[in-house]
């Protein structure tokens, strides 16, 4: 008793001819299947190849079989027909195809089947069970005719879908039989196949599946449950699918991988990887050295791939990967923290925050005369230049480069009106934005200036034009930033509390309670400039109200004053 | 995209292949071993002028990555570098005195022989100082990476241009003969690039890089492109337009996902940084061959007698493609 193995070969026939050698001379039957697009001149070669094998035996209605068409299954029943007819002490028949490699030596494929005479090994699972198809539409596989490949007609399959399910002709799927899936490569015993085969319905369940969307995933894994004694529901055959349902390939780099797999044959090798071949096709354990089975590793591999072919990096743009916007999961990688108005407010604001929360605090990145970065640098993180105009060439790219490059670490920034304003949109939408915004505090900076009463109002009106705008598109609804505003007057009414709100999100959860607070700047006479700036005529309302006689004293001056928050 | 746009482009596509095909005339061939080009074969298409010192490494680097024959055009090098071409077994070479500019820095004579060796042959255009790195290269041949694009469906791929610097000035490391280029300019940029995307061919513009924050940092509009797809599986009906930066048709160009996703792409590491820069821009300038893209040429001559140091404290050393894969710059997609 023994297992015999029906080989499907399309190309890279010296590859096929190796395996198919291997286990024929390993003493288990090979029936190989070759498809009818390889030319005669090669067949021949092929079949000549291995002439001297004579437990080998070649179907000789060659079909065209394109993956997943019908073809593909009917050559399978042909090869199986004539396995259980010329080989009668064949017990198990494995599916392998001419990408196929053994991981294992045959003899521990044959013990493990030995000791289970009457078990089916194919992957089925009810349609309803699993979304193992790509593309999905699962049961419409079975109940739409299906006559056009998804892949090569992929407008017009679609097209005729829509209109079965617009139309609601739907069919029956023959009595008795209950929809499974799964995958391809399957290994099945002599009283299952031949049962399958000589079945009376055979034509009819044959008729339903050769309009049936991958039959090859669905016939034998439908049908095995009607004959089953009892079905193991996995393949012993290592396939991974990627994201549109294509066999990943195997290189000379998954050799330790592969020694790693529970299974006993792998599809797809690359033909051209010698090392896989020459280090697994043998029946010498020490050869193959296979080490303790860890499928998952496998598993995590692929599905990473996957992953990142269809989610790729957040916030990540770069050759291959530049999602065009709205269209992705938050706009930068990583969080950071726009202030507005607080280094007006504060002296020496920057060196507190970064002091405060031990992030990396940069000055006015987007400032008029460079970017200034943490510290002063000329040249930043990844390279980043402060050049005003490299920065503003593309003022997006530059925060994204710089939020990417600094992964891991949060950045904050000051920002105001007398900034680069291209940004708003992007920060405003960006979900990983903390922005927090104390309005009309460029008036501070107009105090301090103490020009002429002429030219300061021209400024301020310049700059409230340019902040309300900023905060006009901050209040947007589609606004995905975390965003606080507060108008000068209200902030000064409890600083310490809007700060320490701010600096809790920033922080881990309730660990840090401010303890030292940064310096207001002198405020005396403010309320006086603010009314002669409307007295000369000008309408400010982002700074909020201030009463003329109200110089808010410095809430904490030098005094080292505990300041707890409750 | 409308009937006249679609109509337009494909105007334009021949224009470059008529072009392709006057300039085409001026080669001459000196050696033309294309009758040994196997129907499997990934092809290499070099232009170059006076790079004999740099063509061991060169031929020797992508004959371990599995290029099939290199099909490569001199102009007017006297440095040797066409009596050692043309003694190599799996070199075409052709010649000609013509003007590198006027055919549009070689693109013109590259369309030329993509078009009559190329077609059905995954090609990959290359300069000598350029050097493809992709996934899995230090474990796989190149015809992996074209054997996989092809059960993808992807006809192109992307690689951009890494611009490789030495610690200390460009000149102050001499490099030899067979050396390998890496050894003396083996830091790179690696987070300020900017991107954007070309609504006419539907290719990303790439800019950045250590060029553009060295030499152009009040006009960075000016700094050289890096996006570069120097590998396409070639069809006589497609033609590059400006060196390998856009192809047409322009369904090629798109390289990129724009859904969120990763596609695969590599890099073209750039070894243009190394004390063979001096003399050459020197004569180029000379010669005024570039002066399309003189800005670029004009502007490295100029620093260059300044030797500028381009390394900072931040600069990345480079180690293999899988740091630059974790760093953004190329990706594995879903290639496992």
């Amino acid at each position: 008793m023994t297992v015999g193995f029906v080989m499907l070969v399309d190309a890279a026939l010296e590859r096929a001819a190796q395996v198919a050698r291997h286990w024929a001379e390993s003493g288990c039957p090979v029936v190989i299947h070759v498809d009818a697009e390889v030319t005669k001149r090669s067949y021949d070669a092929f079949r000549r190849d291995l002439a001297d094998l004579e437990t080998l035996e070649f179907v000789e209605t060659r079909r065209r079989c394109e993956w997943g068409s019908w073809d593909s299954v009917a050559a399978t029943m042909d090869g199986a027909e004539m396995m259980l007819d010329a080989f009668p002490d064949v017990r198990h028949v494995y599916l392998a195809t001419g990408a196929c490699l053994p991981l294992r030596p045959v003899a521990e494929l044959q013990t493990h089947l030995a000791g289970r005479p009457h078990t089916d090994f194919i992957e089925s699972a009810t349609v309803e069970s699993v979304d193992w198809s790509k593309g999905g539409f699962d049961r419409e596989r079975f109940t739409f005719r299906s006559p056009l490949s998804s892949r090569k007609q992929g407008s017009l399959f679609d097209r005729v879908v829509r209109l079965q399910r617009r139309s609601g002709r739907t069919r029956q799927v023959p009595e008795g039989l209950v929809p499974h899936r799964g995958s391809p490569w399957w290994c099945l015993t002599r009283s299952t196949l031949s049962a399958l085969l000589q079945d009376p319905r055979r034509r009819e369940y044959e008729d339903f599946f050769r309009s049936v969307q991958a039959p090859d995933q669905s016939y034998f894994q439908t049908l095995v449950r009607k004959y089953a004694w009892r079905v193991e529901s996995r393949s012993l055959t290592l396939s991974k699918l990627d994201y549109q349902g294509r066999s990943q390939t195997f290189y000379d780099d998954h050799l330790q991988l592969l020694r790693r797999s529970d299974c006993f044959v792998a599809r797809k090798i690359w033909p051209l990887a010698e090392r896989l071949y020459s280090n697994l096709l043998s029946n010498d354990p020490g050869v193959t050295q296979n080490a303790e089975p860890d499928p998952g590793k496998i598993d995590r591999l692929f599905n990473q791939a996957i992953e990142r072919r269809t989610r790729g990096r957040p916030g990540l743009y770069m050759q291959s990967r530049f999602p065009l916007q709205k269209r992705e999961n938050g706009e930068s990688s990583g969080s950071y923290s726009v202030f507005e108005g607080f280094d007006d407010l504060f002296d020496d604001f920057e060196a507190w925050l970064s002091k405060t929360t031990g992030n990396r605090v940069h000055g006015h990145l987007y400032g008029p005369g460079c970017a200034e970065f943490a510290g002063g640098e000329a040249i930043f993180n990844g390279g980043l230049s402060d050049s005003a105009a490299i920065r503003d060439y593309n003022p997006c790219a530059f925060l994204r480069n710089l939020v990417w490059n600094t992964r891991g670490e949060r950045q904050c920034f000051m920002f105001g009106p007398s900034d680069n304003q291209d940004i708003t949109d992007f920060i405003a939408g960006d979900r990983n934005a903390q922005i927090s915004v104390i309005t009309g505090t460029w008036a501070i900076r107009l105090f301090r200036q103490k020009e002429a009463p002429e030219a300061v109002r021209k400024e301020a009106a310049r700059l409230q034009r340019i902040e309300q705008e900023h905060v006009r598109i901050l209040g947007a609804d589609w606004a995905k930033a975390r965003i606080r505003i507060w108008p000068l007057a209200e902030f000064i009414e409890a600083p310490m509390d809007n700060l320490q709100c701010i600096l809790d999100e920033i922080g881990p959860r309730g660990a840090r309670r401010l303890t030292e607070a940064p310096r207001l700047t002198d405020l005396t006479g403010f309320g006086r400039f603010l009314q002669e700036l409307k007295n000369e005529g000008m309408a400010i309302h982002l700074a909020g109200e201030f009463s003329v006689g109200r110089d808010p004293t410095p809430i904490v001056p030098d005094s080292p004053r505990r300041l707890v928050v409750k | 995209m409308s009937a006249t746009s679609t109509y337009r482009l494909m105007l334009k596509r021949h224009g470059y292949q008529l072009r392709a095909w006057r300039r085409g005339r001026d080669l001459t061939p000196v050696t033309n071993r294309t009758q040994a080009i196997r129907p499997q074969d990934v092809l290499a298409f070099t232009t170059l002028r006076n790079e004999r010192v740099r063509l061991p490494y060169f031929l020797d680097y992508y004959r371990a990555q599995g290029i099939g024959h290199f099909l490569m055009v001199d102009n007017a090098s006297d440095d040797g570098s066409r009596d050692y071409l043309a003694e190599q077994p799996d070199v075409s070479l052709w010649t000609t005195p013509a003007s590198y500019r006027g055919a549009r820095f070689g693109v013109d004579w590259l369309n030329r022989l993509q078009h009559r060796y190329g077609h059905g042959h995954w090609t990959l255009v290359v300069d000598a100082d350029e050097f493809f790195v992709y996934p899995y290269c230090d474990t796989r041949p190149i015809q992996a990476l074209t054997g996989w694009l092809e059960t993808c469906g992807m006809r192109s791929f992307s690689a951009m241009l890494i611009d490789m610097y030495p610690r200390g000035p460009v000149d102050a490391e001499p490099y030899s003969e067979g050396q390998n280029p890496f050894e003396i300019a083996s830091w790179f940029d690696n987070g300020n690039y900017f991107i954007s995307r070309n609504p006419e061919f539907h290719n990303l513009w790439i800019q950045g890089g250590p060029r553009a924050r060295v030499f152009f940092p009040d006009k960075p509009g000016a700094a050289p492109s890096l996006n570069k797809i120097p590998l396409v599986k070639w069809r006589r009906d497609y033609v590059y337009l400006q060196s390998t930066h856009m192809l047409l048709p322009r369904a090629l160009n798109v390289t990129y996902d724009d859904q969120g996703g990763e596609m695969t792409s590599g890099a073209l590491l750039h070894a243009k940084f190394l004390s063979t820069l001096a003399r050459k821009a020197a004569g180029d300038v000379q010669r005024k061959a570039y002066s399309g893209q003189g800005r670029e040429n004009r502007a490295n001559d100029t620093q260059l007698r300044n030797r500028p140091v381009l390394w900072t404290r931040w600069s990345e050393k480079y180690i293999n493609w899988r740091q630059l894969e974790i760093l953004g710059l190329m990706s594995k997609g879903n290639w496992a």
